[in-house]
């Protein structure tokens, strides 16, 4: 019926008049993915979760008690349809990135096996899009130095590649060649994030604390919008600073409240610059950081002075979903059209932020 | 083709020091008691035909063979 993933509930009603739409049920979800990863344990203590749904089983120790990567992929393959009576899509191969890759190739209830020896036949032929990071904007500059297939992407010399993304240009090359030897995470050892922080260095040395406002305040909102991605409240403040010298210092402040509201991050690390920087130099670059993370949800000490805040946390929320429909730019501080030049960036998604699995 | 049914159940059950769940009867919706004679095979399994899934105990009732589901502390039966 021409009915496609994402499409609005109207839509889809208009081309499909009897559609019967069940609600989702978030918590059977979860349940669901608790179940298949209590299968996966059975075979390795390797499990890497990337997203709810799927999961990077390492199972090198395995082989010989249950067999090679093929024969534990059909095993899993048929306990997950049996016991949970859903069907599993399995990608076999020697790295994360031909893994995934090969999950997708064949759906559903199938297994795609990817060796070092068919590789070159089986991946490369495919769309650069369906590799791992290759989004939207990256199929796009790939595709105009005639990038379209995974395959070129591996045969181009990887210094052009460097010039043209950098850093990541390299690792994607890697992927595309099979060198992606990233490890898969114990059980268990997922990283607890310690702090959120954004920095930059501005596109010209920054000589006044008009300035410097300007950038904290950038800043201060690219980190208070992480917070709240994350469900997290930072209470102490921290700000980086680096003159046109290359000479840095960082300073950082408690806060009387936990918050994830941009304005009083911004207040604050405006005041610990205010305190510490003398002027003797212009500066080059900025950061601020929010740090001892708390749990948004979780109860605080309130303060009888000060009004409420949950008014101007939820006035945040509002403009996160107004920018997460219509963009970054359709709101934003009055006081970032006085120079657009210096922040007409977006620390949070103009830097790449590197999947945790690849990089650490 | 008859639509199977799920019907849920009250399940009079025996928790061993292990840990381990023998149901020993259920109660039937016209209120008898009725024993389960004996539990042939016991596994973790989904319920294709009722929809669900859990611990599903194929137990002898009444000289029938009756998948019997424990879905997390909720029993219910295949008909």
């Amino acid at each position: 019926m021409g009915v496609k993933t994402g499409e609005v509930l109207w839509q889809a009603k208009q081309k499909c008049p009897g559609l019967v739409i069940v609600p989702p049920d978030f918590k059977k979800y979860l349940r669901f993915s608790r179940m298949a990863r209590e299968i996966y344990a059975d075979y390795t203590n390797q499990i890497e979760a990337f997203g709810i749904d799927e999961n990077w089983l390492d199972v090198t120790g395995a082989e010989h008690i249950s067999g090679d990567g093929e024969k534990i992929a059909d095993t899993i393959r048929q306990r997950v349809k049996s016991e949970l009576g859903v069907t599993v899509s399995v990608g076999v191969s020697w790295n994360k990135t031909f893994a995934k890759l090969g999950s997708d190739m064949k759906k559903p209830d199938a297994i795609t096996v990817i060796s070092e020896n068919n590789f070159k036949q089986k991946v490369w032929p495919l769309p650069v899009g369906d590799l791992l990071y290759v989004g939207r904007a990256t199929k796009q500059k790939f595709a105009n130095r005639a990038i379209f297939t995974i395959g070129d992407l591996a045969k181009r010399n990887v210094r052009d590649l460097k010039l043209l993304l950098g850093v990541w240009g390299e690792t994607l090359w890697q992927f595309a060649n099979g060198f992606d030897n990233a490890p898969i995470r114990q059980l268990g050892e997922e990283s607890i994030v310690k702090s959120v922080g954004n920095s930059t260095t501005t596109v010209r040395d920054l000589v006044n604390i008009e300035d410097v406002k300007l950038i904290i305040y950038v800043l201060a909102e690219s980190v208070a919008v992480r917070l709240r991605s994350h469900g997290l409240k930072c209470t102490t403040v921290a700000i980086s600073v680096r003159n046109n010298e290359l000479i840095s210092f960082e300073r950082q402040g408690k806060i009387s409240t936990p918050t994830f509201v941009s304005g009083d991050i911004a207040a604050k690390a405006m005041e610990l610059f205010k305190a510490n920087y003398t002027w003797d130099k212009p500066i080059r670059s900025l950061g601020v950081r929010g740090a001892d993370l708390v749990t948004a949800d979780r109860h605080i000490q309130l303060n009888l002075f000060k009004c409420d805040q949950s008014d101007r946390e939820s006035l945040e929320r509002t403009i996160d979903s107004l920018r997460e429909r219509f963009g970054s730019y359709c709101i934003q501080r009055c006081a970032m059209m006085i120079d657009s030049n210096l922040t007409g960036f977006n620390p949070k998604n103009d830097h790449v932020i590197h999947p945790v699995a690849f990089t650490r | 083709m008859s639509a199977v049914e799920k019907v849920f159940v009250e399940v009079t059950a025996k928790h061993d020091k292990e840990g381990k769940v023998r149901p020993l009867s259920i109660s039937w919706e016209d209120g008898r008691e009725l024993k389960i004679d004996r539990v042939i095979d016991v596994r973790r399994t989904a319920s294709l035909k009722a929809g669900g899934l859990g611990i599903r105990y194929t137990c002898k009732i009444l000289g029938r063979a009756v998948y019997l589901f424990d879905d997390e502390g909720r029993w219910f039966i295949e008909m």
